[in-house]
């Protein structure tokens, strides 16, 4: 895992901008139209999702190895 | 302060400053354009902001900014002008920003006669905007009345948070007399209203006080305000609420009818055995006021009545008045404005009549004498 | 994970904001406040943020500083009055096309004039998006509109020619798309003493995409991507190759001039009352 996800599913309207500026296809909506991690491993903690989010609900960090161990 | 040739427009610009008024927005018109003239040139001096601004509408925008940043205010104009103002009137009285607004009154609608005085704009000052809302409106009738009406202007919008109308008319706006003005010592000036919680104790800025009026903080003092046209609740922020939207209109109007005792100031003069009265205001008061004084030397038992305070209305004085006079006259510059709030008042309790003159002239004393005589043979007397 | 720096200038309890499913309004005011931060001596009690009608101008509600909403048109005259009045205070006004270039137009023009010390900031969604679509001044040739269901035949302005003609002294374009861009053009208006005038295209896929079928919040976001033209690229491009929809964006004009108030303070020092 080298990324951490804070979702505020409360401002998430389901707009679906991270989902399609995320370049490694990690995220969906769920049946909810919410943001969804749906491929937590793919993600590169590039932050194109963050970035563009006009809601501020999409929130990731980079995590070191080290730190989760 | 020794006497002093001044007309009634440099006496608004001279009152405005001894009020305190640091910021002055405007926009030439005939006939108010002396009281910008006089801002630009005194406000520098004391360390104060003249700014010309693109129109009208702008004017009252930037004063209000200024107000809001702790600035006693003021602007000036005349009726086409003030139709353009009337948008941020309404913000004022809405946002609760403290501001007077001269309307040196001219011939309209429209351009009408711009050189020419006129009382015709009594009921746009009263509502000149849309919705619901009050008003503080005085009219001076003397140079020196221009300057102390002035001062208490800008005492009662800061005091009630509230747009104040000084209506003044092209007659006393270009009048020049020999006046000599208050000391210093001798004005007395309401100081802007100020927090009494910081926000760590839960300060709202549109809570109000025991007087109904709220202590809005000033921008720029780290109490995070914010301001809106909107209806809004005690946080200033808006609100869809029926209850909140008809508790703010209710207290719009209370805060000055409450205090109506308090703002309203009439002045008479022969009416201790007065059987009619003549009714008047500004500079049309001035022709009344010798009207009676004529009619006085006749033998005719006539009073004289001056609204100082056109809005809110002096009902109450009005009232009693119509019970002790068998007849009241209303001069006043226009096709008919005020008589209507007379009739109203006086409630069938005595005879009201009208005196009107629209003709871009300044009444003469023997014509309000004619309508003297007239309501005298109408109600009996003399 | 650590909650981001930047929320402290957003007022919580209004979060989540009005504006629709993928606006691009939260983009820009997220690059308003993220500019803000960056700016030493700039902080939320000397900040004063500024608004006008629309849906542009709900962010000031959302920011918590001394924020006024004001009236359709009229934020840059409110603007004015704060700055002069306390020229002390840092003022960023937030404007919509509609706010700006129609029913203030006037006030627009007559603040770059005089070289104001302010940041305006405009959100350009090319529509009146809360009345729910109407034609702006900045609604593109043969764009549709509820007011021209048959596409708009207005040409539109380009306010940021509009700004450096009538004087203002910073003037740049950015898009919700290159929101790091747009941070830092924001950061260098701010800086900038005078009249600053920064257009942010942002999507309104409620009111102008549907209508005009370009596609959902992303595929706004796609079209700025693949239409703007980094300022430097832009002068370079043949007329020929300027075509489409494409168009430029970065700092177009940059001058030093005096501003308003240090012109008014030579005004007081003239007249006598520069110390009181």
């Amino acid at each position: 895992m080298k990324s951490e996800f804070n979702l505020k599913l409360d401002r998430c309207k389901g707009c679906g901008i991270c989902v399609a500026f995320c370049p490694k296809q990690v995220l969906e909506l769920d049946t909810l139209g919410k943001i969804f991690v749906a491929h937590p491993e793919k993600c590169i903690a590039c932050g194109q999702c963050e970035l563009r989010c006009p809601d501020y609900a999409i929130f990731v960090d980079k995590v070191k190895e080290e730190a989760k161990k | 302060m020794s006497a002093k040739l001044m007309q009634g427009n440099e006496a608004v610009a001279e009152g405005a400053l001894a009020a305190g008024v640091r910021f002055f927005g405007g926009y030439p018109i005939t006939p108010s354009t002396e009281i910008a003239e006089g801002m630009a040139k005194l406000l520098p001096k004391v360390g104060g902001t003249f700014i010309q601004m693109e129109d009208e509408i702008a004017s009252m925008g930037v004063v209000l900014g200024a107000s809001l940043a702790g600035k006693k205010v003021l602007t000036a104009s005349s009726g086409p002008g003030i139709s353009l103002k009337q948008e941020l009137i309404g913000y004022a009285a809405a946002a609760e920003i403290p501001v007077v607004i001269v309307n040196v009154q001219r011939v309209g609608p429209s351009t009408g006669q711009p050189t020419a005085p006129s009382q015709g704009d009594v009921m746009q000052a009263r509502w000149g905007t849309h919705g619901d809302h009050s008003i503080i409106a005085l009219s001076p009738w003397s140079v020196r009345e221009s300057f102390e009406l002035t001062i208490k202007a800008i005492n009662y919008a800061e005091k009630f948070r509230t747009p104040v109308i000084l209506l003044m008319d092209e007659i006393v706006g270009h009048l020049r007399e020999n006046v000599e003005l208050p000391a210093e010592n001798e004005i007395e000036i309401y100081p802007r209203r100020t927090p009494k919680k910081s926000r760590a104790e839960g300060y709202e800025p549109y809570t109000p006080d025991e007087d109904l009026v709220p202590n809005v903080a000033n921008f720029g003092e780290g109490y995070h305000v914010h301001v809106t046209g909107l209806i809004h609740d005690e946080t200033g922020f808006p609100s869809g609420s029926p209850k909140i939207t008809a508790e703010f209109i209710k207290r719009m109007h209370e805060k000055i009818s409450r205090a109506a005792d308090e703002i309203i100031e009439v002045e008479t003069d022969f009416m201790d055995d007065a059987e009619i009265a003549v009714v008047s205001f500004g500079g049309t008061a001035r022709t009344a006021y010798e009207a009676v004084r004529n009619s006085r030397a006749k033998g005719l038992k006539v009073g004289f009545v001056r609204l100082v305070t056109i809005w809110p209305f002096a009902d109450k004085i009005i009232a009693e008045l119509a019970k002790k006079v068998k007849g009241l006259i209303v001069a006043e510059l226009n096709y008919g404005q005020i008589v209507g709030e007379v009739q109203r008042a006086a409630n069938g309790n005595c005879a009201v009549k009208l005196c009107a003159k629209y003709d871009m002239t300044i009444f003469e004393p023997e014509e309000i004498e004619s309508a003297i005589d007239e309501l005298i043979s109408e109600v009996g007397g003399k | 994970m650590t909650e981001r720096s930047y929320e402290k200038f957003f007022r919580q309890n209004r979060l989540p904001h009005l504006w629709c499913p993928g606006c691009g309004n939260g983009i820009a005011m997220k690059a308003i406040v993220q500019a803000i931060e960056k700016k030493s001596g700039w902080t939320q009690d000397n900040t004063i943020i500024v608004s006008g009608i629309g849906c542009s101008s709900r962010a000031s509600g959302y920011m918590d500083f001394d924020t006024l909403h004001t009236a359709h048109g009229r934020a840059i005259p409110f603007a004015t009055g704060i700055k002069l009045a306390k020229p002390e205070l840092n003022v960023v006004v937030i404007t919509g096309d509609g706010d700006c270039t129609a029913i203030g137009g006037n006030h627009f023009i007559h603040g770059c004039r005089r070289n104001i010390d302010l940041t305006v900031i405009l959100f350009n969604n090319n529509i009146y998006g809360m009345t729910g679509g109407q034609a702006s001044p900045m609604t593109p040739l043969g764009k549709k509109a509820t007011t021209a269901p048959y596409g708009s035949i207005d040409r539109p302005f380009d306010a940021c020619k509009l700004a450096e003609a009538a004087g203002a002294t910073y003037v740049a374009r950015s898009t919700a798309f290159h929101v790091q861009h747009l941070t830092k053009i924001i950061e260098d208006a701010l800086d900038n003493k005078g009249f600053s005038f920064i257009e942010a295209l942002v999507q309104c896929p409620t009111a102008y995409g549907r209508r005009n079928k370009i596609g959902e919040p992303a595929k706004m976001m796609a079209w700025m991507r693949d239409n703007a033209v980094m300022k430097n690229a832009w002068d370079k491009l043949p007329d020929e190759k300027k075509i489409g929809e494409k168009f430029p964006i970065g700092l177009f004009y940059k001058a030093e001039t005096e501003t308003y108030d240090e012109a008014y303070h030579h005004v007081m020092e003239i007249a006598g009352g520069a110390s009181k």
